[in-house]
């Protein structure tokens, strides 16, 4: 049976495998380096160009099922792309832009191939592109090893370095127990409901005869197991602070923020489309996950000593905060994703800054100390301010109102889902997270305890930093520009 | 009438930086810029219309996130209307101020642009009318107040403004998850709105919740015992125009919010809590008081009598009666008055002595410094509550309102703190009395005699000063004023009672 394609709408990952493809070919035959990262970089902000038209026009969608096989069915499409699609789309190739611009000297002074490494980078991210857009289990477990795979091997192109080989390691065998535990759950959730499609699991499931349930729920919770890893959420986040230490710093920042915006996305997408029948089921479920995934996070984070080990912890428990609206379960459920969305998008933002000021200052430094930052207002006063509103941004206070609305957005859609106690949980853990985001940020303004560092960005990473910082103020003046994209999203 | 878009004007009107290359040069524009706010508040003043002071005035409204109903609103009532002067008025005198008595640690052009942000988020508390909007405004002044605190405080400087701004981010956020039970449950951001419902389409159940948490989240703020612990850290350590500022227009932050926001729009969970707001309130006082007693640090005593002077504010709230809560909004304005003169006094005090402890000081300032004796003895004693100043009236009132409490609460339980309260009082003038009788009076330690004579009393010190005395004896003598254009709102807030 033939099928027709919307070719327009699988556009923006499209571009990207090419481009993959052809940086691998350009690099077999000695393209230099710096060539590779403007394919990798064009390919990227080409198909930022394709999900911005895509964005004029209406939904989007293909790979449907052929009218003889719906029966009396929806629709039941495997890729969409609407409005939360693309938001999310665009979410992942900014960021995919800033860390290509992170990584150019890294690439160089770590002796990474660089063929490989942008090869690998692009797959990822047409992992992350087409798991936003899946509609149907089958898709979104492909997409997601697609966004996986890739990432175990660029943790581990430092070959060298025994850490990396460690990290990645560390990643592959978490990953690969978590892809299992979720293809179980697929399986389970198709053999109660007989479907592969969201759009077909969801009335499936609200008619599911009681005797089926509790496969349904086993199913269910060994899903959100799988993504919970994604997003590095407790019990699943051991490996995120190993793994961000050991990594390439763009990889780093590459797993906090794309790989992380995916995994929600995947995540929103799977409960909301799919399962909102058993929001009972999922919703205290989650709740009890964010909650701990944010205290445990912040408390960690409380104790590290090294720049990316404290980034790393906070990201878990940024996850924490961005877990909590979903925890309504099936009340507001439309809003609480519309806030998970908000905040994953206002998160991208505020991290990618913050990881591209660190690889600015560890390009010079070997190690990574939190006290090497003492004194950088000093030597790099540009620096040091956007660094500092960055840590403020994440830490949720003016001047850095971005973050607080992020908090607000999260704050509002729990309390309206009647999950107040975890907007209380999650008002404590701010306090944690600000002690350690604003001593950071004093320790910047503070004399130097030897020699200042001498730092000295090159023109990329300058350029990533002045985006992201651009970006930052950008939302915290208007944050409505976000809100509002995400107000439309259903 | 929104010809004058008032906080707008304010909130605009202050630019971060500019291009002024010495000390003096920023200094006049500092006082410049603040005085202009101040004459705008004045001119305010004169729009308001004082025939309908319970109306919201001179508003503005604009959209500014509406998917998640978020404007930016702002207005004038008679309740915000004399802390928004308050607030200028300080501000302004604490850059007269600084102007020629510059905190140690330099930097003056960073600490100036951190007074004017301060200023802003304290105007913009005391105007927003929509609920994310005041959080915000809330949230502007933590960093600043931080950065005011670590930079040019003085004795462990870095511990008291960390333990301030973790105090106050706790409070914001349970403030936080409050407001926006209300505001979900009830629909709408807009304060106006919640005020004229008077908690109508809430159930029980949430407004004792939301109640709890926005009365948490301001009692920290406040400072309520027993979660004042961050003040007189922060106090102590902060230079001279900060703990002004500290004590002068954050604290009332904290009352405002309650009696604004938290008593109109869950009045069953008000009075659900209101014994227990009581009770800590009278606590606060009677500790206030015995904790300065055993102060010797002067500004850590007046710390602590903040404590017990918000104690007062927070009884007369407690008893949820027009009376009461008037007598809290007169106690804000006049401990902001008198409390700020009072850590003018102690910061120059501290210049010229080169040190805040009472036993070093030893005796005898009206022998070595008369004037500047005379202005700490006057703020003194209207701190402690003498009749016909300031702080008598909202001492009074508040006790008056505890006698007879409003309808619903148990009369035995207020008439109690009431009793309480009095002995607290009595307390309060029992340390300032000790305090006035250990510097002021007395004689000179011989080698403060030998040390030559002491600085007399500059312009600029002048200038801070004698604003606030001057209006802390009208306000004291004709009460009537303020006590005027507060009532209406108050019963409008109150709901007609």
């Amino acid at each position: 049976m033939i099928q027709g394609i919307d070719y327009a709408a699988i556009a923006p990952p499209l571009i990207l495998a090419v481009a993959a493809l052809g940086a691998l070919l350009a690099d077999a035959f000695g393209a230099p380096r710096r060539a590779l990262a403007l394919v990798s970089g064009g390919a990227l902000g080409v198909a930022l160009l394709a999900v911005a038209a895509l964005a004029f026009g209406g939904r989007r969608a293909t790979f449907c099922l052929p009218t003889g096989l719906r029966g009396n069915g929806p629709r039941s499409c495997s890729y969409v792309a609407d409005d939360f699609t693309l938001l999310f789309q665009g979410v992942v190739l900014a960021a995919a832009v800033i860390v290509v611009l992170l990584s150019v000297r890294e690439v160089v002074e770590s002796r990474i191939p660089a063929g490989e490494y942008h090869f690998l980078l692009l797959a990822a991210v047409v992992g992350a592109l087409t798991l936003v857009a899946a509609r149907d289990l089958v898709l979104l477990a492909v997409s997601l090893e697609t966004l996986s795979l890739p990432v175990f091997a660029l943790v581990a192109l430092r070959r060298y370095d025994g850490v990396a080989s460690e990290a990645a390691l560390k990643l592959f065998l978490v990953s690969v127990i978590s892809a299992a535990v979720m293809l179980f759950g697929i399986s389970l959730v198709y053999g109660a409901t007989g479907a592969m499609h969201l759009d077909r699991i969801a009335p499936a499931l609200d008619r599911l005869p009681t005797e089926l349930e509790p496969v349904a729920v086993v199913g269910i919770v060994l899903v959100l197991a799988g993504f919970a890893f994604k997003v590095a959420a407790v019990p699943f986040h051991f490996w995120a602070p190993d793994v961000y230490q050991g990594a390439p710093l763009p990889v780093a920042a590459f797993l906090s923020v794309v790989s992380k915006a995916a995994g929600f996305a995947g995540l929103a997408i799977v409960l909301a489309l799919g399962f909102p029948a058993f929001g009972h089921v999922w919703g205290p479920v989650v709740a009890v996950l964010a909650a701990v995934t944010m205290t445990l996070g912040n408390l960690l984070a409380l104790r590290q000593t090294t720049a990316i080990r404290l980034l790393a912890w906070s990201s878990v428990a940024q996850s924490g905060y961005m877990l909590a609206p979903l925890a309504v379960g099936r009340s507001r459920l439309p809003e609480a994703v519309a806030a998970t969305t908000a905040y994953v998008a206002l998160y991208a933002v505020m991290n990618i800054g913050a990881f591209a000021v660190i690889v600015a200052v560890r390009e010079r430094l070997t190690r990574d100390a939190l006290d090497d930052y003492r004194g950088l207002a000093r030597t790099r006063p540009g620096l040091a301010a956007a660094m500092a509103f960055f840590l403020i941004c994440l830490a949720g206070l003016p001047p850095g109102v971005m973050g607080l609305f992020a908090k607000v957005v999260v704050f509002r859609a729990a309390v309206a889902g009647d999950v107040t106690w975890l907007a209380v949980v999650m008002a404590v853990n701010t306090v944690i997270g600000l002690y350690y985001y604003l001593l950071w940020a004093v320790r910047l303004f503070t004399a130097p305890a030897g020699r200042p560092a001498d730092v000295a960005p090159g023109t990329p990473v300058r350029a990533a930093i002045a985006a992201a910082f651009a970006g930052a103020v950008v939302l915290s003046v208007a944050p409505q520009i976000v809100l509002q994209t995400v107000a439309t999203v259903s | 009438m929104m010809a004058i878009p008032l906080a707008g004007a304010l909130a605009l009107a202050l630019p971060r930086e500019r291009f002024l290359g010495d000390d003096a040069a920023l200094g006049r524009f500092a006082v410049g810029l603040s005085g202009a706010t101040l004459l705008v508040g004045l001119s305010a003043l004169t729009a308001f219309d004082f025939g309908a002071p319970q109306r919201m005035q001179l508003r503005v409204d604009w959209p500014w996130a509406p998917s998640i109903g978020l404007r930016f609103h702002l207005g004038v009532d008679g309740i915000s209307l004399p802390l928004v002067l308050l607030t200028a008025l300080l501000t302004f005198l604490c850059l007269v101020y600084t102007a020629k008595h510059p905190p140690a640690g330099g930097r003056l052009r960073l600490f100036t642009a951190l007074l004017l942000v301060l200023e802003v988020g304290m105007l913009g508390t005391f105007v927003a009318l929509d609920l994310v909007l005041f959080f915000v405004f809330f949230e502007v002044v933590l960093v600043p107040m931080y950065a005011v605190i670590a930079i040019w405080g003085t004795g462990d400087r870095r511990a008291a403004a960390l333990k301030f701004i973790l105090y106050t981010l706790l409070g914001s956020g349970l403030l936080l998850a409050g407001m926006l039970l209300v505001g979900v449950k009830a629909g709408t951001l807009d304060m106006t709105v919640l005020a004229q419902r008077h908690g109508e389409g809430l159930t029980r159940g949430v407004q004792i919740v939301a109640f709890l948490l926005m009365a948490l989240g301001f009692g920290v703020k406040a400072p309520m015992w027993p979660l004042h612990t961050w003040l007189p850290d922060a106090h102590t350590a902060a230079p001279t125009a900060g703990s002004v500022l500290l004590a002068g227009v954050l604290l009332k932050m904290g009352t405002y919010g309650i009696v604004r926001i938290a008593l109109p729009s869950a009045p069953e969970g008000a009075e659900f809590w209101a014994p227990w707001l009581g009770l800590l309130a009278v606590v606060g006082i009677v500790y206030g008081a015995l904790a300065c007693l055993a102060q010797t640090d002067l500004k850590r005593m007046i710390a602590f009598s903040s404590v017990g002077h918000m104690g007062f504010v927070l009884l007369g709230i407690a008893t949820l009666t027009p009376v009461g809560v008037n007598a809290a909004l007169f106690g804000n304005i006049a401990h902001g008055l008198i409390t700020g003169l009072l850590f003018f006094l102690a910061g120059s005090v501290k210049d010229r002595y080169g040190t805040g402890d009472l036993r070093e000081l030893g005796g005898g300032l009206l022998t070595s410094a008369p004037r500047l004796a005379s202005v700490l003895t006057f703020a003194s004693v209207a701190s402690l509550g003498l009749p016909g100043l300031a702080g008598f009236w909202g001492e009074m009132l508040a006790l008056l309102g505890a006698y007879r409490p409003d309808a619903d609460l148990p009369r035995a339980t207020f008439v109690t703190f009431m009793a309480v309260g009095g002995i607290g009082a009595v307390l309060t003038a029992a340390y300032f009395l000790r305090m006035l009788s250990r510097i002021t009076h007395g004689p000179v330690p011989d080698e403060r005699l030998t040390a030559g004579p002491v600085a007399a009393v500059t312009r600029h010190e002048y200038a801070a000063w004698l604003p606030l005395v001057a209006l802390t004896l009208l306000v004291g003598l004709w009460p009537k004023t303020l006590l005027d254009v507060t009532t209406a709102p108050v019963r409008a807030l109150l709901g007609g009672g």
